[in-house]
């Protein structure tokens, strides 16, 4: 009190200015900062929109239902990619089957189990922060020599393909889970704990539940990041003229992306227009499955 | 957690010293705001008629012990935070715990259903004896404690689910098997929340106001059917109006459970509760300067606030704290 009114009684108080009193130097700064900000995000947009409609354009004529219900072909205007289509969907199917549970459940043991002080944990902890920054080809040199070849010999089938992808996607899957657990308050298991719930039961009724829209969204960008991977898929010599869809775990199979690695190399330029089409039908898929994402997450996610 | 420094908790303090000066008792049940409507000083009135009776009915009957805490001392990571606790707490009693921030006082109230267990270098010390048993005992399991012995957190923490899935959760991890609609509705009339949400008991309990989400969450803990009841500040994220509601609640709740609440609002405390036990922070006990809890007096509330025994609880209950 006694400061405010002598404040108001000191007749020194300064004028009140509230006019910019940085130079034109910090404004130029602010200004260049912004536009070279503003700047990389448009030729993000540009390099992208530019992929899309050359794309479009190049692979308009060959982007019919003939396309996708079509089988390779030695001719380009008969080419389609079905066996491809069915290929990918095979491993999207492994994908979830194996690496999903897997990575849920290491990020659940990590998170709510786990002794983080431990030496062993906190190793695992980087070794898999790491493993997210692998290239994938050296995933596929994995796949090759553990399953393909080496002690499983699996041979070039859509199982090893899609193991090799679920290796790729794991450490993802299991750092997103993590964040997803650990976004759920831990008052949530609190509460649980406090009405006689065991550990596991308040995890699992109430802590992971909440986070299965964030673990969902998650995987759910990991696996289309995944599917648009063809480096590991040549290493484990996915064959690239298959007339048939893979009707068994260890059926042999093309994807997608090595339906079009095949065609882009072919010198007819039939198989380009054949290729471009494809690149928007993977596009397209990719696209869809990052637009589920976001939708279950604004659908879904929980604001605490 | 998040701690208050101490000089926030001075300035509540200091906040609420005009409405007891006021009314010129300690004890009285007035309404908890200046300016509060009509409404909420009727059912104050109200409540405090109740509260009158049972207490004259409490002096009579002397009542059997549910805890009885033994020289009592925690430590987190091998430092002390609380020390030197002995009281016992009464059946049929609601027994409030107030002192200063940082005081030891939530983590008294942990050692009680064992919540401290889940703390990572959390370690008690002494004695707790839960009728009798000793409850850090090598054969007692934390969840069955835990079952018997629930808690109501500060903050409302519902889980992000339907009202009845909240309420039911903790009879189907009990593996209760009666009637659970049954259940559901008992506890939730037993919470004073029924009316309130039986037109749609499948709403998410997110959507609830703060004051419906708390007393969901002692609905939740009645469905176990508990013994005893722990709040830890069950009103400091509350409205006037939603806190009158539960200290109404717990009023009515005291004739079948035993009562255990912490709090910074002292008026609260006089309000509610019949025994109170102030804590503090005693300075530099041990060798590194170290801020220890202890319980400097525990007895009859009325005594506690008008009639103290030690010069630093006069100085708190006074609003001379410090
Ligand atoms: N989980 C914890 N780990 C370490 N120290 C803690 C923990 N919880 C509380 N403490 C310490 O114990 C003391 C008492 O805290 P607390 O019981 O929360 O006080 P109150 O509830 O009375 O405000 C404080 O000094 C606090 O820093
Ligand atoms: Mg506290």
């Amino acid at each position: 009190m006694s400061t405010l009114r002598t404040q108001k009684d000191a007749s020194t108080t300064p004028p009140v200015s509230l006019t910019s009193r940085r130079g034109w130097w910090h404004r130029t700064r602010d200004g260049a900062f912004r536009g070279a900000v503003t700047g990389s995000v448009l030729v993000g947009l540009a390099v992208l929109v530019a992929l899309i409609v050359q794309s479009l354009v190049e692979g308009w004529p060959k982007l019919n239902w003939n396309l996708i219900t079509s089988f390779p072909s030695s001719f380009p205007e008969k080419a389609g990619i079905q066996s491809a289509i069915f290929g990918t969907f095979w491993m999207v199917g492994i994908v979830l089957v194996v690496a999903i549970p897997i990575g849920v459940g290491a990020a659940i043991y990590m998170e709510q189990f786990a002794d983080t002080e431990a030496w062993y944990n906190r190793f695992i902890d980087v070794i898999i922060q790491n493993l997210a920054a692998v290239p994938s080809i050296v995933y596929g040199i994995l796949g090759l020599a553990f399953l393909a070849r080496g002690f499983l010999n699996l041979g070039p089938v859509v199982l090893t393909a899609g193991l090799t992808l679920s290796f790729l996607v794991l450490p993802v899957v299991i750092i997103a889970s993590r964040e997803a657990l650990r976004a759920v308050p831990s008052s949530i298991l609190d509460g649980a704990l406090a009405l006689g719930a065991t550990r596991w039961q308040g995890v699992s009724r109430q802590v992971l539940p909440a986070a299965i829209p964030g673990i969902a969204t998650g995987s759910i960008l990991a696996v289309s990041r995944a599917i648009g991977e063809a480096a590991p898929l040549l290493l484990l010599g996915a064959l690239q003229f298959i007339t048939f869809n893979p009707t068994g775990l260890n059926s042999s199979f093309t994807a997608l992306p090595i339906q079009i690695f095949n065609w882009v190399s072919r010198p007819n330029v039939g198989f380009h227009v054949a290729a471009a089409a494809a690149i928007i039908v993977l596009l397209c898929i990719t696209l869809l499955m990052n637009a589920v994402a976001i939708w279950l997450r604004n659908r879904f996610q929980q604001t605490w | 957690m998040i701690e208050r420094p101490m000089s926030e908790n001075r300035g509540a303090v200091v906040m609420d010293e005009p409405e007891r000066t006021r009314e010129g008792s300690s004890d009285a049940g007035v309404a908890p705001e200046a300016g509060a409507d009509a409404v909420l000083q009727e059912s104050a009135k109200l409540a405090e008629v109740t509260r009158e009776r049972r207490r004259q009915v409490k002096k009579d009957a002397d009542a059997e012990t549910v805890f009885e805490l033994k020289d009592v001392a925690v430590t987190y990571g091998g430092s002390y935070a609380v020390q030197g606790v002995s009281m016992s707490i009464r059946k049929n009693e609601i027994t409030a715990l107030i002192g200063p921030s940082g005081c030891g006082k939530t983590t008294v109230l942990r050692c009680l259903n064992r919540t401290n267990d889940l703390i990572q270098g959390a370690k008690v010390h002494g004695q707790v004896l839960y009728h009798d048993i000793d409850l850090y005992g090598p054969k007692v399991e934390p969840v069955e404690v835990r079952r018997r012995i629930g808690m109501v957190f500060q903050k409302p923490n519902p889980f992000p689910k339907s009202i009845y899935d909240n309420v039911a959760f903790g009879p189907r991890v009990g593996g209760f098997k009666g009637n659970m609609d049954e259940l559901v509705e008992r506890s939730l009339r037993r919470a004073a929340l029924w009316d309130e949400v039986k037109r749609d008991l499948k709403a998410s309990a997110m959507a609830l106001s703060g004051g419906q989400q708390q007393r969901l969450c002692i609905a939740r803990c009645i469905a176990v059917e508990p013994d005893v009841i722990l709040m830890d500040e069950p009103c400091s994220a509350l409205d006037p109006v939603s806190t009158l509601r539960i200290e109404e609640l717990m009023d009515e709740l005291v004739s079948e459970y035993t009562i255990i609440i912490v709090t910074h609002n002292m008026q609260q405390a006089a309000r509610v509760s019949d025994r109170t036990g102030f804590f503090t922070v005693a300075e530099g006990q041990d060798e590194k300067d170290h801020r220890i809890g202890i319980l400097v007096e525990y007895d009859l509330t009325p005594t506690v606030f008008t009639n103290p025994s030690d010069p630093r609880t006069e100085a708190y209950v006074t609003g001379r704290f410090g």
